[in-house]
């Protein structure tokens, strides 16, 4: 009874507060849209069958995306953006890990405390600070043209190159730990058999230490993808009106255009876009924590 | 241990330059007088007095304040029974898609989330506002509760726990006296995270929430649209102040608790 209790409250409520909402999504993304626009009030009669159900299912509105441009730019958009600032964040990021987990054992609990603090500080406020530095009159022009190596102010608040700098910044931590962690498990006598054989230390470092924190590595890079791809607060704050991301436009269609049914077909692409990426992550961490018994 | 070389040394250095430089600037004008936000026109408070007589700003914080504390310890409560029966049931009918649940929301992009439960929520004919915020947050935090404390509860010797029910307590007094004091930790930190992912959403406060409700991420959200601004600043000040301040008192906490642990290691060593 007791074991029956203990798994029922949060079984039940993540029944009807994650699955069924996701199924009302995926409804109203069948649902007519004529007769949806605007506030949609789900019709969840289960009782007319199976079959009645079915035969009112309409792909009209996944239609309506494959015909209508800005979606599939927005898609391909969306994931351009998430591939290389995944990219770039591990380019920043893997000398970051790389030198925390050479740094003497006395720093290194100050410096995951480093780490670990923007990762509590509000989302938000750390992508608003960006707005100060990269605006036409912002820091980074000002010192730019200060030292001479630009005449005109640059533009790049509202662009997508400062949505790359925002996903950068923001999603760095979620990089560094998972590469620290595997790098500080390493066995540091590896690097010097390598060298002991006639390895130079980047032939070492190509040869044994990349290889061994390949885990970190490719945790690291899903947990900044995964959320970059369906990022909404980076784009609408830093890009422009030509950043076309799909959380943007999946915000837009539902709050500006009142358009319920097509933005739920957004939203049911995005996850399915969402499930490789998310199966190999989970394979990965499985395979990872196998490793570890 | 090996020695840093100057590679290592240069990309720490420019790396935490990254991670704080922004944060800086953010505090350092805060405290400017003008209004213009990118020049520096001498030390001044006054927008933290502006922040302070702002009603709307205020209001915002004290919903926010009461979303997250029910949120975050609803999540919690929740969080701690799901980590214990992923760790602990062993299999029973629909395990599999408990443990898909537990895992989604935390890869699921927020403008799902948000979405669908608004959807849920117009179907139900809930009134947005405080109520459906706290079921949203509760919702996505108590699976990165259950995270948290499912890591501890693996990793915890349950012999402890069968010599408790063996010396005669009862489940319930097993759980209370022996399993709950050594998870604390992770309950606690539970807690915690979820309390700051409900201070800090906006995306699912903005779809779930009402007129009759808005929270701070939605009011800052819709000031920062407009541009930068003073009152922002300090804000965002005091915020930083309160998160660092958190986070340094809670590593000192644990470093004071590693050396202790290390010490009685010593003396137990000792002593045989």
């Amino acid at each position: 009874m007791r074991r029956f209790f203990l798994i029922a409250t949060p079984y039940a409520w993540l029944l009807a507060l994650f699955l069924v909402p996701f199924l009302i999504v995926l409804k109203i993304s069948l649902s007519d849209t004529a007769l949806a626009i605007p506030p949609y009030v789900p019709k969840l009669d289960w009782a007319e069958g199976i079959g009645a159900f079915l035969s009112q299912l309409d792909f009209e509105n996944f239609a309506f995306l494959t015909e209508d441009d800005l979606y599939w730019k927005a898609y391909l958009s969306s994931l351009q953006i998430a591939v290389v600032s995944t990219v770039f964040t591990l380019i920043i990021g893997y000398p970051i890990a790389y030198g925390m987990a050479r740094a003497p054992d006395e720093w290194r609990p100050t410096l995951m405390m480093l780490v670990i603090l923007p990762f509590w500080t509000s989302f938000l406020i750390r992508v608003y600070a960006w707005m100060g530095i990269l605006s036409q009159e912002g820091f980074l022009n000002q010192f730019l043209l200060w030292i001479g190596v630009i005449d005109t102010p640059l533009t790049i608040l509202n662009t997508n190159t400062a949505v790359y700098i925002g996903i950068v910044y923001t999603y760095l931590p979620f990089m560094i730990l998972p590469i620290y962690a595997a790098l500080d498990r390493m066995d540091g006598s590896l690097i010097e058999a390598a060298e002991d054989l006639g390895c130079s230390r980047l032939t070492a470092f190509w040869l044994v230490t990349i290889p061994l924190s390949r885990n970190g590595i490719v945790a690291g890079s899903f947990l900044v993808f995964i959320p970059a791809l369906g990022e909404f607060v980076i784009p609408s704050l830093l890009g422009g009106s030509g950043t076309l991301m799909i959380g943007k436009i999946l915000w837009e269609e539902f709050f500006s255009n009142r358009d319920w049914p097509v933005a739920s077909a957004v939203a049911v692409i995005l996850l399915l876009i969402l499930v490789i990426p998310i199966v190999l992550f989970q394979r990965n961490q499985q395979k990872q924590a196998e490793a570890e018994q | 241990m090996m020695r840093l070389s100057w590679f290592n040394v240069i990309s720490l250095t420019l790396g935490f330059a990254f991670l704080y430089i922004p944060m800086i600037i953010l505090v350092i004008f805060s405290f400017n007088a003008s209004k213009l936000v990118t020049v520096w026109a001498g030390f001044s408070t006054k927008w933290y007095g502006e922040l302070i007589q702002n009603e709307a700003f205020l209001n915002a914080a004290w919903v926010t304040l009461k979303v997250a504390v029910f949120s975050s310890t609803l999540a919690t409560i929740l969080g701690t029974m799901a980590a214990y029966v992923l760790v602990r049931s062993g299999r029973f009918l629909g395990r599999t898609l408990f443990s898909g649940m537990i895992y989604a929301p935390l890869v699921m992009p927020e403008v799902i989330t948000g979405l669908s439960l608004l959807l849920l929520f117009i179907g139900l004919g809930l009134d947005r506002g405080i109520l459906t915020i706290v079921l949203a947050h509760t919702t996505f935090s108590m699976c990165y509760v259950s995270v948290v404390v499912s890591s501890r509860l693996a990793t915890f010797d349950q012999s402890l726990e069968e010599a408790a029910l063996d010396l005669g307590c009862s489940p319930a007094e097993a759980f209370r006296l022996v399993t709950l004091p050594i998870i604390a930790p992770a309950v606690i930190s539970g807690w915690l995270l979820a309390f700051t992912l409900s201070l800090d959403d906006l995306v699912i406060a903005s779809f779930t929430s009402g007129p009759s409700a808005t929270t701070l991420p939605i009011k800052i959200y819709s000031a920062v649209r407009l541009g930068v601004s003073p009152e922002i600043n300090a804000l965002s000040t005091l915020m930083i102040a309160v998160v660092t301040i958190g986070v340094i008192a809670a590593s000192l906490v644990s470093k004071r608790n590693l050396v202790r642990q290390r010490k009685e290691e010593q003396t137990a060593i000792r002593a045989e």
